[in-house]
């Protein structure tokens, strides 16, 4: 499913491309991943879930903020062989088809994006939130977004996305 | 940028993990929640040629109880100190310093034992371990030894482990009845590395201050307990006045460097004003007799 490495044959076994076999979104995946390479990369290049962005790579942006296992972290903080037997939630996963998820409904009504590169990892991050207080505060929703850097919008309507969002989420 | 190629084993037992360790010593690196680590490797700062990654070791994913105090696991990540009831009810402290970590998409992944482990001179646990006299459990090939978080830490960044020595425990004592307790720091922004940090711990006998221990961070190579500051407060009656000499003190005392981000005088200034805060807090709560 992923072209081989192409040093591979002079890699040591323990170095080597190795497979591993992980839900995401609902869907079974096996492929063969590199040790070293980051569940970012391998969630853009092998599974093509190109939603998922990589901005800094060390932690501090979130573009690259999906779910493991319902819980968001950094995708550019994870090894894919660390998501083997795992279930990777990321932003494709939300709507149904042609009809948005609330959360996305919301930031489409607040007006909640610009250039839409945060977007997605701060979705999963309030996809999170609102599971866990579906009624969150502005401080608990000033908790969750004080994770994501977004350079377009100032911030004030991706609050009212989410304030907009939990409405929805509960009435759905 | 991406990591350099590496070795790569995931372990399932700590025995399993210390022989992997015991084989390649240092040109192994232990990954755990890996929110310090692989920020590394990604701008190859690290090029480690071995990872012995911890996450599959289900026998080091625990906060419990041991003798008192609470053991917490190699595993255990910090975004469990939020909510977990031991820690509430034993060590409050942590709940609160748990809260001033970074951000919440990290604590779900970092790990406390890790940040004990790594000792960046800003990160809170170090100093609240050190604050509540913590210890931690090294095990390596030749054996396991205990040592105090205090002896753990040997400068910028430099730990007392051997290359083929992991951490898999970390210990906090329960707080002694009627304890009060305070963590405050001073970053940019909210999650940001703290410029400066203070933990106050501070218990009552009667009027007077029977016991005190105020740890900084944010300021030195490590984090630090000065001892002038306790000696300040330690036998005497609180009021405003003794905690603003114990701040003026701290401000004297501590040794802090400068970098882009602030200056040492900066650093040393805002430990002093903490200081004041942290104490008056930790009153209020020791006050109220209530560990919480």
């Amino acid at each position: 499913m992923s072209t081989p490495h192409p040093a591979s044959e002079t890699l040591a076994p323990e170095a080597a491309p190795r497979t591993i076999t992980l839900t995401v979104n609902g869907k079974r995946y096996a492929a063969a991943a590199a040790p070293c390479k980051t569940l970012a990369d391998f969630l853009r290049e092998d599974i093509r879930a190109t939603g998922t962005r990589v901005g800094c790579e060390h932690g501090v942006c979130g573009a690259c903020t999906i779910l493991l296992n319902g819980s968001a972290v950094r995708s550019c903080l994870m090894l894919a062989v660390q998501a083997d037997g795992q279930e990777i939630t990321t932003i494709e996963g939300l709507a149904s088809g042609n009809q948005l998820h609330p959360i996305q409904q919301a930031f489409w009504e607040e007006h909640g994006l610009q250039c839409g590169f945060c977007t997605a990892g701060i979705i999963m991050s309030v996809s999170e939130l609102l599971r866990r207080v579906p009624r969150p505060s502005e401080e608990e929703i000033y908790e969750t977004l004080g994770g994501h850097l977004c350079r377009c919008t100032g911030y004030q309507q991706i609050v009212h996305s989410v304030q907009r969002a939990a409405q929805l989420v509960r009435q759905s | 940028m991406k990591p350099v190629s590496f070795k790569y084993f995931a372990p399932t037992t700590t025995a399993e993990a210390v022989e992997i360790l015991g084989r390649y010593g240092a040109d192994a690196k232990v990954l755990a929640g890996g929110q310090s680590l692989m920020p590394l490797l990604n701008m190859r700062l690290a090029r480690p040629a071995v990872l012995v990654d911890l996450n599959r070791i289900a026998e080091l994913d625990y906060i419990r109880s041991s003798a008192g105090s609470v053991a917490i696991g190699a595993i255990a990540r910090q975004r469990q100190l939020e909510n977990d009831p031991l820690i509430a009810e034993r060590v409050p402290l942590l709940k609160a310093a748990a809260r001033l970590i970074s951000h919440p998409q990290l604590r779900n992944r970092g790990t406390i034992v890790g940040s004990i482990a790594h000792g960046d001179p800003s990160a809170e646990l170090p100093a609240a371990a050190l604050a509540l006299n913590a210890d931690v459990t090294a095990v390596g090939i030749s054996g396991t030894r205990t040592l105090s978080v205090d002896a753990l830490y040997l400068g910028y960044m430099v730990t007392a482990l051997n290359p083929e020595e992991m951490l898999t425990e970390v210990r906090f004592p329960a707080l002694p009845a009627g304890t009060g307790w305070a963590i405050q720091e001073m970053a940019r922004r909210h999650g940001d590395f703290a410029l400066a940090g203070v933990v106050a711990l501070l218990r009552l006998q009667g009027t007077q201050i029977a016991a005190a221990r105020v740890a900084y961070f944010g300021l030195g190579g490590r984090a630090c307990c000065p001892v002038e500051v306790e000696k300040i407060l330690v036998g005497a009656s609180p009021s405003n006045e003794l905690f603003t000499q114990a701040a003026a003190r701290a401000t004297a005392v501590l040794e802090a460097g400068d970098d882009i981000h602030a200056s040492a005088e900066y650093r040393r200034a805002i430990a002093g004003v903490l200081t004041r805060r942290t104490l008056s807090e930790a009153l209020a709560r020791a006050q109220q007799g209530a560990r919480s």
